[in-house]
């Protein structure tokens, strides 16, 4: 990856009628980079991906591709390629066909199409499909057509809007391994819309987290997952989702106060920035939660066992805020068992309570 | 004694079915009394006609009425028959349908995908135009078709055909249209499909169905047309439906009952041989358009 910015957002501004659905967004995108903007439904993420496909036009600001200004240009002359949900394959022709539209709107040569197309064929495997039509395809086969479309008309920009969504949940695994497998041997850049923190997680070199219109955190997965920057990040990644507990600091102590249960906080590494009695919202992941007996500990009741295989969620609480567990799988609990917990206040995430941001 | 509820449930015919059958039955029946009499009345001659017994089958078969409804009626002072509206309508029809579906089929593309400004207006305007009663307009367009120089002429009875044709098929293929995916047309565009290259390449082969329902609705409207034809078509170009109704209103001499019924079972075949042919295509059309539409 250079340091080259392939494409960038320059405070674009989006409105439909008079909902305003993105505001003064800005995003750079390196040179052979995958970026995976992740966010709940309506939160502006499809929009921002057709505003830079040049599919909707902007009420404001600008958009560069490959150090091109291409605000006010036709989407065919952005250098894109874009996969859609739908596949968006056209019915009446035939996966060949499907493939060299592109290039035959372009009025490129016939030998050039047909060695395009048989590279791109060999590279998704679907060269026994070319004669058939889209309705005789699975969804997998069809998306693979779809991302071959974008692939021969040699993109330098590859557009993601939800592929797999469509999918079941094992050919959505086995197209992901494959979209990641693209992406290393083309390095082309990629921007890949998605709902599902999963295949962020495993696809994007970085992730933009959105909500509202408005890019959250924009960092690497690892950061995002351990360090998310706000509440609302901390609680939309990770499944099942972090442990939330309302509590007071007291300074004299180094401790955070939940109720009649007190927990000793002085390993956090932002410690110095909390003042005496601030309201904050401890958070703690389920992994990151012991089963083990220090100074630190809290004993409570097992309240439901989830086992999921590979390990096993245990669900208990602490002053009535439910607290999930994630064990290994072979960990045996039964309801009611008593267990003592610690947290593991390295991992955690402390958020002040008014403004939801991480301290 | 009961039987033990297994495999397929017993057919029983209840009161309530053979009730149901009935009303089909008649219903049927009392549809085809008409055709029926007029079937058998053309194959009579004058005088069994004159013995009043319209229900009776023809004693003797008398196919005479046919060929002289054909071409030896008169129709006001020619009596050539029926036969130069037979080919007045089509001179009519073909050209009326192809223009005003091919028109429309664009219109209705631009107002399902390319969203102008104003497409709304737009839109509710041919809205509007559906539903007005076209007798409104007669005049005023009489009077634009005389300016232009093509009253009374084959160009002005196609130009208001079109035109009556295009705001209900502009509606038509408009909301087949807006039922189609619109990623499909987002893709083709950054495929590079222009406005012309879009509609030609992706979107008429998707069309079939959309446009055998529109051939339909405007082959049998313009066939049936008696007033714009009337109108406008002018002296030589009257169609079909002018001359059957010259034949049937005869202020001289015998109404000739056999004749008139088969120059309006003439008249009538063509409508009736597309729906024929095509009354599969037609409720499968009309079906997809009324539940996404």
């Amino acid at each position: 990856m250079s340091m080259k910015n392939s494409v960038e957002v320059k405070n674009i501004s989006f409105s439909y009628g008079k909902t305003e659905i993105l505001n003064d967004l800005s995003l750079d995108i390196k040179e052979g980079e995958f970026m995976v903007l992740l966010g709940p439904s309506g939160c502006g993420k499809t929009t921002l991906l057709n505003c830079i496909a040049g599919l909707l036009d902007l009420t404001d600001g600008q958009i560069w591709i490959e150090d091109d200004n291409v605000t006010w240009k036709e989407p065919k002359d952005r250098h894109i390629g874009m996969v859609f949900q739908s596949y968006a394959l056209y019915p009446s022709m035939t996966v060949e066909k499907n493939l060299s539209f592109g290039l035959r709107m372009m009025g490129t040569a016939k030998d050039l199409i047909n060695e395009k197309i048989k590279k791109a064929a060999n590279l998704l495997q679907i060269n026994e499909l070319l004669k058939r039509k889209p309705s005789q395809l699975s969804g997998g086969q069809r998306q693979r057509v779809a991302i071959g479309r974008a692939l021969v008309r040699d993109a330098k920009v590859f557009l993601f809007d939800e592929p797999l969504s469509n999918l079941d949940a094992k050919l959505r695994a086995e197209l992901r391994y494959e979209i990641k497998k693209l992406h290393r041997d083309l390095s082309n850049t990629m921007i890949y819309v998605t709902h599902d923190q999963i295949e962020a997680m495993t696809l994007a070199d970085r992730i933009s987290v959105m909500k509202d219109g408005l890019i959250q955190q924009l960092d690497t997965p690892k950061q995002i997952y351990n360090k998310p920057a706000n509440l609302f990040v901390a609680g939309f990644i990770g499944s099942p989702s972090m442990n939330f507990l309302k509590a007071n600091f007291d300074k004299s102590s180094q401790k955070i106060i939940v109720g009649k249960k007190q927990i000793d906080i002085s390993k956090y590494e932002n410690i110095n920035n909390l003042m005496n009695d601030q309201e904050v919202i401890f958070g703690i992941r389920p992994e990151n939660i012991n089963i083990e007996k220090n100074e630190n500990s809290i004993s409570c009741k097992v309240e439901l066992v989830e086992p999921m295989g590979a390990d096993t969620l245990v669900w208990t609480s602490i002053e009535g805020n439910p607290i999930s567990i994630r064990l290994e799988g072979s960990s045996n609990f039964n309801l009611n068992d008593e267990i003592i917990i610690s947290f593991d206040i390295n991992k955690s995430s402390i958020f002040d309570s008014n403004s939801e941001e991480r301290i | 004694m009961s039987a033990i509820p297994k495999g397929p449930r017993p057919k029983h015919l209840t009161v309530g079915r053979i009730g149901l059958y009935c009303f089909i039955i008649m219903c049927a029946l009392f549809f085809l009394m008409p055709l029926y009499v007029m079937i058998i009345t053309s194959l009579k001659d004058m005088d069994e006609i004159r013995a009043a017994n319209i229900l009776n089958l023809p004693k003797e078969l008398s196919f005479y009425a046919w060929p002289k409804a054909w071409s030896q009626a008169c129709t006001g002072f020619v009596c050539e028959g029926l036969k130069p509206g037979f080919f007045n309508s089509i001179k009519i029809t073909v050209p009326s349908v192809i223009v005003s579906v091919a028109l429309s089929a664009l219109n209705g593309y631009a107002l399902a995908f390319w969203r102008f400004k104003g497409a709304y207006f737009f839109f509710g305007l041919c809205m509007f135009g559906a539903f007005i009663p076209y007798q409104v307009m007669v005049y005023p367009l009489l009077k634009i078709e005389d300016f232009l120089g093509i009253y009374s002429s084959l160009p002005g009875i196609i130009l208001v055909h079109t035109i009556f044709g295009m705001p209900i098929l502009t509606l038509i293929f408009r909301n087949f249209y807006a039922s189609l995916p619109i990623d499909l047309f987002k893709a083709a565009r950054i495929d590079g499909g222009n406005f012309i290259k879009i509609f030609f390449y992706v979107i008429i082969p998707m069309s079939t169905p959309i446009t055998i329902v529109a051939v339909i609705l405007q082959v049998t409207g313009i066939w049936n047309d008696f007033l714009l034809g009337l109108v406008f078509a002018g002296r030589d170009n009257q169609p079909m439906t002018v001359q059957l109704n010259n034949i049937v209103q005869v202020d001289y001499g015998v109404a000739e009952y056999n004749v008139d019924m088969s120059a309006t079972i003439l008249t009538s075949l063509v409508p009736l041989f597309v729906y024929f042919i095509s009354g599969r295509w037609f409720v499968r059309g009309i079906a997809a358009g009324a539940i996404k539409g």
